[in-house]
C-alpha cells in the first residue's frame, strides 16, 4: 500500500513538473509535506539543499530520498520509477506527434502561459522555506522576538552575492552553511 | 552481437559519467550529452540534438531524464532508451541513498544540525535568485496574460493553498485556448 502511495505520488511530480529545474520543488512539497506527510518542512527543506548540491534532477533525488526513508531501498526504487515513468510516455508520444508533423506550436504555446505559472509556484515554495528560515517551524510571527536574526543577515549576504557576482549556488550554500553553522555553535 | 554491445556500453557510460558529474540539472547536462554524442561519438547530427532538445524541455519530468530517453532510443532503439534512462537515474539513486542514511543517522547532531540550519537561509536565497531572473524575464514580455497568471497562481498557491497540480492545469488550459485562437486568427489573416 505505502509503496502504491509513494508510486502515485511520484508519478505526479513527474507527471506535472513542467519546465525542469526548480519546477518539480513545488510539487515535491505538495506531495511529501503537505499532503502525505512523510517529511516536515525542516525535513523537505534539507531535502531541496541536499538535491540541489549533488548532481542529478531534483525529481530523482527527492524520489530516492523520501522513498529510502518511507519504505527503504525498494521504495526508493519504486518511488524513482514512478517520478521517470510520465517522462517515458510522454516523451515517446511528443517526439512521435513532432517528427509526423514537425511542429509542437500548441504545446510551445501551452508553456508560454505555464513559463509564469511555474515562477510563481517556485515562489510560492521559495517562500515557505524562506519563512522556515527565519521563524522556524511555527511560521510567521510579527513579533520581533520571533525572528532569526542569523537568518536574515545570511540570506541578506546570500541574495547580495548571488546577484553581484552569480557564483555558483552550490558555493552559497556551502558558505552560508559554514558560516551559519559556525555562528550558531558559538551562540 | 558484439557491436552492439559495445554500443550499449557506451551508451550506459555516457549516460552515467554524464549525470555523475553533471552539477545544475538538465541545462548543463544537455551541452554535456551533445558534446558527448554529437561531436565525440558522433551518433547524432547536429539537428537532431536541437529537435530532440526542443521536446526534451517541452515534456514534463526532469529535462536529463527526458534527453536520455530520447537520445538512447535514437541510437539503438527501446533497449538503448533504457540503458540511457538507467544510466542517467543509477548516479542520482545511489548518491542519494547514501545521503539519506547518514541524513538519518546524523539528523541529531548539533553540528549538523547548525549547518543545515544555516543552510535553510543560503537555499532561500539561491530560489530567490532563480525566481528573480524568470519573474523579470516574464515581465519584460510585456504581455498581460502572463503577468495576470504569474500573479494569479501565486496568489493561489501561497494564501489560497490551491493544490498546485489544478493551478498547472487551469494554467495549461488557457495556455491552449490562448495558442488556438491565436492560430485561428493568423490562419483568418492569411485567407483573406
Amino acid at each position: 500500500m505505502i509503496f502504491l502511495k509513494l508510486f502515485w505520488s511520484f508519478f505526479q511530480v513527474g507527471m506535472f513538473s513542467i519546465g525542469g529545474g526548480m519546477a518539480a520543488i513545488p510539487l515535491i512539497e505538495n506531495q511529501v509535506v503537505n499532503l502525505h506527510h512523510w517529511l516536515t518542512l525542516t525535513e523537505f527543506t534539507g531535502l531541496i539543499t541536499i538535491a540541489e548540491m549533488t548532481p542529478g534532477p531534483i525529481a530523482v533525488n527527492a524520489a530516492t530520498f523520501v522513498g529510502i526513508r518511507i519504505a527503504g531501498i525498494p521504495g526508493a526504487i519504486i518511488a524513482t520509477v514512478g517520478c521517470i515513468l510520465p517522462s517515458c510516455i510522454i516523451v515517446s508520444l511528443l517526439a512521435w506527434v513532432y517528427f509526423k508533423f514537425k511542429e509542437i506550436t500548441v504545446i510551445q504555446g501551452v508553456l508560454s502561459c505555464l513559463r509564469p505559472a511555474i515562477v510563481a509556484l517556485i515562489a510560492s515554495a521559495g517562500l515557505s522555506i524562506f519563512t522556515l528560515a527565519v521563524w522556524g517551524e511555527g511560521g510567521f510571527s510579527t513579533n520581533p522576538q520571533k525572528i532569526n536574526f542569523v537568518s536574515v543577515l545570511l540570506f541578506t549576504a546570500a541574495i547580495f552575492i548571488l546577484r553581484k557576482w552569480k557564483p555558483h549556488p552550490v558555493y552559497v550554500m556551502l558558505g552560508s552553511g559554514i558560516i551559519g553553522g559556525a555562528i550558531y555553535l558559538l551562540i | 552481437m558484439e557491436q552492439k554491445n559495445n554500443i550499449y556500453t557506451k551508451l550506459f557510460t555516457s549516460a552515467f559519467y554524464i549525470s555523475a558529474f553533471a552539477f545544475g540539472g538538465g541545462y548543463v547536462i544537455i551541452p554535456l550529452m551533445k558534446k558527448k554524442l554529437v561531436d565525440d561519438l558522433q551518433w547524432i547530427e547536429e539537428d537532431e540534438m536541437l529537435n530532440i532538445t526542443a521536446i526534451a524541455q517541452s515534456s514534463p519530468g526532469a529535462v536529463a531524464v527526458n534527453a536520455a530517453i530520447l537520445l538512447g532510443y535514437r541510437v539503438a532503439g527501446v533497449s538503448g532508451a533504457f540503458v540511457t534512462i538507467l544510466g542517467t537515474v543509477l548516479p542520482p539513486l545511489i548518491t542519494l541513498s547514501v545521503i539519506s542514511i547518514f541524513y538519518t543517522a546524523f539528523r541529531n547532531n548539533t553540528v549538523v544540525n547548525a549547518v543545515l540550519k544555516g543552510m535553510q537561509a543560503g537555499v532561500a536565497a539561491v530560489i530567490a535568485d532563480v525566481v528573480l531572473n524568470t519573474g523579470r524575464n516574464v515581465l519584460k514580455q510585456k504581455d498581460k496574460v502572463s503577468s495576470v497568471i504569474m500573479v494569479g497562481a501565486f496568489i493561489a498557491a501561497f494564501f489560497l493553498k490551491i493544490n498546485v497540480i489544478y493551478i498547472i492545469l487551469v494554467c495549461g488550459y488557457i495556455g491552449a485556448v490562448k495558442t488556438l485562437i491565436l492560430m485561428e486568427k493568423i490562419q483568418k489573416g492569411s485567407d483573406s
